[in-house]
Order: structure tokens, then C-alpha cells, then sequence
């Protein structure tokens, strides 16, 4: 890849005029309601400058703003999975015409052309699991793929990873090395930049870039570096899946269940996460019905529903299912975990469970005690 | 079901805000007019207390004498009822006096107390008659009553909201209050149905939908303890508008015992 050049911050108002001559909506990271989340940007002036974040198991709290920096955080509660797989949409409806025939008709999916601009190398990590889930099936979801179409990706390469983050241990970070347009590192002064597609070095064509410094790409470099170092968390190995079936009558997972609330905040706030339900939504009158899907969680009582019967009824089983699947069976599966560190999961539980320190005890015998930090 | 059926919209101890979200359906409303007999919904206007109806909806808790009389004629002549509401599925907040020494209170306000004609306790119309469907809110939602009397007409059974309001909450994208602020927020704990209503406006939820499925009051009460809250103060969150919903009288007398200990 071409060396990066440099875009000034006085100038980053011209990368967003860029993206929306291209017909994108831009869309980037402002702080809302105590947390960092992503909506559609106006300018440069909404991005959350000077914000820090100070994140711990069930605990998330952003730091009075200091310093011109807008990307020094790490990851809030969302990803680019609500862009993509939207939360509640419908699908297909169905009408009955005055002869009483019922006649389907697809819900043409909601899309128009978005560019994300913060994507950090986990949630890349993550949308290439779920374009594997929703796309590369025998069946590619509609909904989602014509979303992803029309996606424009600018990745921040991540250089304040919280206290909760572990990419390193999984693989995925902290460094955004591919799956992105552009990729930006963020300093004082502005940001390197780097074309990862086509369409990304079309729009850096259009940029005011000027030629990189050695000490710009050096410092840039040694940031990166320095948030792979800072990460004290980690999962024991790459490939849990035999220990994790090695140990389904583990008495952690009992222990476990004690404290989880069972109320699926971590598979919502999972990057990768991707089950739903799905039901009918008929009119009041009787004659046309909406079929919806919205994000479920393997939490819930309706996960496991079937012909009357729930086949985990309690806490103990639907945690073993939810950490089975996405740190075992996902490997025959995706061929890969399906946890790509960034930590939401330990973040946004509302009672702090981490998943590292689970793991880390129920995967002892295999991988040796090490005790959570 | 029959092609116009009947319904009644009952009022027991409450404070007529369920009845109002039906009123609130606006054009919904006359849709349901056209597709069902409205015989009695005093405040709206039909009155005919004995009238024979396929559906009883019934709002409030049995508090009085003459209430426990009135619910079992309701029961005798409807085919399906349905309580609206925090009041009719668990006895509402004014179950509060169980607790406590409601005669005693009643001196306390009432300057002539002797004309108050009320039961010692309030209590959920399940705890008299057989209920069919328990629809659950401070207030009922209007769309989940429009579900049940659509599916009611379709000759199914309504489909129970059973999740945690937490579900709902992530599905609306609003920022957990409770890890981003530190409030004491039941969503974990209790049934979706409003729509996140709470969270989504920045305050923690108060548990007006009643328990959840599978709800561990025990880790969010110790959460709670963690937050800086106090055994009575956890108590407190339980013990309010479904303070007589059994899993939250319970949570509630566990931390209470824990206060005065």
C-alpha cells in the first residue's frame, strides 16, 4: 500500500464534503445521552473532540472533554451492526383483496448510501463474520446485503483501547488493517491517511492531503503499538471450541448464572451477534399483515421455544449456549470465533460479567488457572 | 367468535389511565367501534353493567366490598377477560397497603374515616376469578390491547410479551442508563411492552410491566447495593407499581428483612 498522506484537522470538514458530493450520508461518533454512539454527522463540530472514556465491567463513563483529539475513546455500546442489520424491520406483507385472495408483497428494504467514518479494526472484524452470516450463505439476506452495498468505511485505527477491550488476544487489533475505504490514524495536528478500496482512493483524490513526515508516520505507528500494549484482558487461546465442549457440566456455568440478569444486553451490544425473531404484525382490521424481524437474543424464552416446549428454560443453559456457540461452534461454522474482542459484551452488562474471566475458569484444565485482572 | 362481537370495559380501584389508552387510540378506536359492539365503557359513554360480552377488559384491583360481588357477575357473563393494566394483573401501587396497617392509614387522612368502605387489602382480579389474558403497564399499551382483541378475533391465542424491557431497549439504540449513569434501572428484571418509554428519555425504569420471564431480582438487587442504594431503598424499587406482582413482593421482603437486620 502507497505511503499515507497527511490531511490537516482544519481541513477534515473537506473529507465529508467529499463523501456527500459521492451521495453518501455521513455518519460518525457524538456524544449523546452519557456515551459515545453513532449518528449522522453535520460537521466536524459534532464529533465528541476531546472526549475519553473510562470503561469497566457494567460501568461506562466519558471523561470531561481536554485536548483536540475526536477519536482518542474506545468503541461505545454500538457497532456497525445496527446500520446493517437494522433492529426491527419488516420484511414481506401480505393483503387480502376483495375476492379474499391473499397476495404476498415484498417490503423493499430500507437503504440509501452511508458512510461511517470511526470503524475501529474490531468492528471491521466483526462486519466481515456477520457478511459471512447474512451474505455468503446459499441464501444472502436482501435487507442487509443492499445495505452493505452501499457502505463507505472509514476506519480509525484504535489508540485508547478501554479496560475492557482484548482484540490483541483475539487476532482483531488494534490496528485496521484491511475491509476499509480509508483508513485514518488520528494526531494532534490531523490524520494520516490510507486508501483501502477503489472507492477510497477516489474520494482521497479529492482531498487536500499533503505528503506524510517521517516523525507523523513514525508517531502514528508507535500509538498503534502502544494500544496493543496497554490491553491487560485476553481470552486463553484462539480455538476454545474443544475445551468449552469439553466442560458443559463445568460448575461455573451454574455459578455464573447466580449473577447474570439473563437480559441480553451482551448479545445486543455483540458486533457478531445475529439472531432474531421474527412474527406478524397484522392491522386492526384484518386485512393486511406486516411480517417483522427484530434482534432476539439466545436469552431470551422465545430463542429456544419450540412446539411448546422451551428447551433452556434457565439462566445456566442459555449462558452456556450463548459462549459455546460463539467462542465453539462458530468454528465450524464461520471457521473462526465469533468474538473479535472489543469488549461491549463485559462493558454493557449491566452487572459486569466478563467473558475473559469465564472463560478463563471454565477452560483451566486446558489452558492453565490464570486468574482475571 | 361471533361476526360482531361484544365487549365491556370495566373499572375497579384504579386511576382510569388504562381506560385512557384505549381512549388514546384516536382513529384506531373507531376502527375498533366498527369491528367490535361496544356495550359498556362507562367512560366513554355506553353504560350497561350486566350486559352478556365476549370480552371483559377489566381495569383496577378489587378493593372494595362491593367489588368482589361486581368481578364474579363480570366472570359469569363474558367469555374472555382481560385485565389492562398494573391495577387489575397485580393489584396495583395501592396493593402498598397489604404491607401496612390500612385502616391506620385511612384515619391518618380522612377526617370521617368511618365512611370509607374499603377491603384491607388491594388485590389483582386473578386473585378472584379466572383471567384469561393479563395485559401488564402503568399504563396498558394501547397497541398490545389492539393485538390481543385483533388476535381474539382471528380465533388465536394473543402472543405474550415476555422479554425484558432490556431487549427493547438495545432494539431502540438508547444508551443504558444504568452501566452510562448509575441509576438504579429495573429494565432487567421487568416485561417489555412500553417500548423502552423510560430509558429512551434518560430515567431508569420503575418496573410498571411487571416481572419479566426468568428474572433475577437477587443479582439486580446486589447491583443496585453495588450503585450506592441502601437494603430499604432496593426494597423500595421492587416494592412500587407491581409492588403485589409475586416476584417483586418477594425481592422486596428479602432486602426489607435485609434493612432490618
Amino acid at each position: 500500500m502507497a505511503e499515507p498522506t497527511f490531511l490537516p484537522r482544519a481541513s477534515f470538514q473537506t473529507l465529508l464534503d467529499a463523501l456527500a458530493r459521492a451521495g453518501y450520508r455521513c455518519i460518525g461518533p457524538q456524544r449523546r445521552d452519557g456515551a459515545i454512539v453513532y449518528d449522522t454527522l453535520r460537521g466536524p463540530e459534532d464529533l465528541p473532540q476531546g472526549a475519553r472514556d473510562i470503561q469497566s465491567p457494567g460501568r461506562y463513563r466519558i471523561e470531561r472533554p481536554d485536548g483536540p483529539r475526536c477519536f482518542a475513546w474506545a468503541n461505545g455500546p454500538q457497532a456497525l451492526k445496527p446500520f446493517l442489520f437494522a433492529p426491527r424491520e419488516s420484511l414481506w406483507r401480505s393483503e387480502r383483496d376483495a375476492g379474499s385472495a391473499i397476495n404476498f408483497a415484498e417490503v423493499r428494504p430500507a437503504s440509501e448510501p452511508l458512510a461511517v467514518i470511526g470503524a475501529r479494526a474490531c468492528d471491521l472484524a466483526a462486519l466481515k463474520l456477520q457478511d459471512r452470516h447474512f451474505l455468503e450463505g446459499p441464501f444472502a439476506d436482501a435487507a442487509y446485503g443492499a445495505r452493505r452495498e452501499q457502505l463507505f468505511l472509514v476506519a480509525i485505527h484504535c489508540t485508547h483501547p478501554a479496560d475492557t477491550c482484548f482484540c490483541v488476544s483475539t487476532g482483531d487489533g488494534p490496528r485496521a488493517t484491511d475491509g476499509f475505504d480509508l483508513a485514518l490514524s488520528e494526531l494532534d495536528d490531523g490524520f494520516l491517511v490510507q486508501a483501502g478500496s477503489e472507492k477510497g482512493a477516489a474520494v482521497a483524490a479529492q482531498l487536500p492531503l499533503e505528503k506524510s513526515a517521517p516523525a507523523q508516520r513514525d508517531a502514528a505507528e508507535r500509538e498503534i503499538g502502544a494500544a496493543a500494549q496497554k490491553q491487560a484482558r485476553r481470552l486463553p487461546g484462539r480455538n476454545l471450541r474443544d475445551a468449552l465442549f469439553a466442560n458443559l457440566e463445568h460448575p461455573r456455568w451454574e455459578e455464573v448464572a447466580a449473577r447474570c440478569l439473563s437480559c441480553g444486553n451482551c448479545t445486543s451490544v455483540c458486533p457478531t451477534c445475529f439472531c432474531h425473531s421474527e412474527s406478524d404484525r397484522p392491522s386492526l382490521d384484518g386485512t393486511v399483515s406486516v411480517h417483522v424481524r427484530e434482534w432476539d437474543s439466545c436469552f431470551t424464552q422465545g430463542h429456544s421455544y419450540i412446539h411448546g416446549i422451551v428447551i433452556r428454560a434457565d439462566t445456566r443453559t442459555r449462558y452456556r449456549q450463548w459462549l459455546t456457540h460463539k467462542l465453539g461452534s462458530w468454528h465450524d461454522q464461520y471457521g473462526r470465533s465469533g468474538c473479535v474482542g472489543c469488549g461491549r459484551c463485559i462493558t454493557w452488562c449491566p452487572v459486569g460479567i466478563d467473558i475473559t474471566a469465564e472463560v478463563a475458569v471454565i477452560c483451566s484444565a486446558e489452558f492453565g488457572v490464570r486468574s482475571a485482572e | 367468535m361471533n361476526a360482531k362481537p361484544k365487549i365491556a370495559v370495566h373499572k375497579f380501584a384504579s386511576c382510569d389511565g388504562c381506560q385512557l389508552a384505549f381512549l388514546n387510540l384516536g382513529e384506531e378506536l373507531l376502527a375498533l367501534a366498527e369491528l367490535v359492539e361496544i356495550m359498556h365503557f362507562a367512560e366513554a359513554g355506553p353504560v350497561n353493567l350486566d350486559a352478556q360480552v365476549d370480552i371483559a377488559f377489566i381495569e383496577g384491583s378489587v378493593s372494595t366490598p362491593d367489588d368482589l360481588v361486581r368481578i364474579q357477575k363480570i366472570r359469569a357473563n363474558t367469555r374472555f377477560l382481560i385485565t389492562i393494566g398494573a391495577c387489575a394483573t397485580s393489584g396495583g401501587v395501592q396493593a402498598l397497603r397489604n404491607l401496612a396497617d390500612g385502616r391506620e392509614w385511612i384515619a391518618s387522612v380522612y377526617a370521617q374515616p368511618e365512611y370509607i368502605e374499603s377491603l384491607a387489602t388491594s388485590t389483582s382480579i386473578a386473585s378472584h376469578v379466572k383471567v384469561d389474558l393479563e395485559l401488564w403497564g402503568c399504563p396498558v399499551s394501547g397497541r398490545q390491547v389492539l393485538a390481543a382483541v385483533r388476535a381474539l378475533l382471528f380465533g388465536v391465542a394473543p402472543v405474550e410479551e415476555r422479554d425484558k424491557v432490556c431487549m427493547e431497549c438495545k432494539r431502540t439504540q438508547a444508551v443504558c442508563v444504568l452501566v452510562a449513569k448509575g441509576v438504579p434501572c429495573l429494565g432487567p428484571v421487568t416485561r417489555t411492552g412500553c417500548g423502552a418509554l423510560c430509558p429512551r428519555f434518560g430515567r431508569d425504569c420503575y418496573g410498571c410491566y411487571g416481572p419479566a420471564e426468568n428474572p433475577n431480582t437477587e443479582a439486580l438487587g446486589l447491583r443496585f447495593a453495588g450503585l450506592g442504594l441502601l437494603p430499604e431503598q432496593i426494597a423500595r424499587r421492587f416494592l412500587f407499581i407491581d409492588n403485589a406482582a409475586p416476584v417483586f413482593a418477594e425481592a422486596g421482603a428479602r432486602w426489607r428483612s435485609a434493612a432490618d437486620d
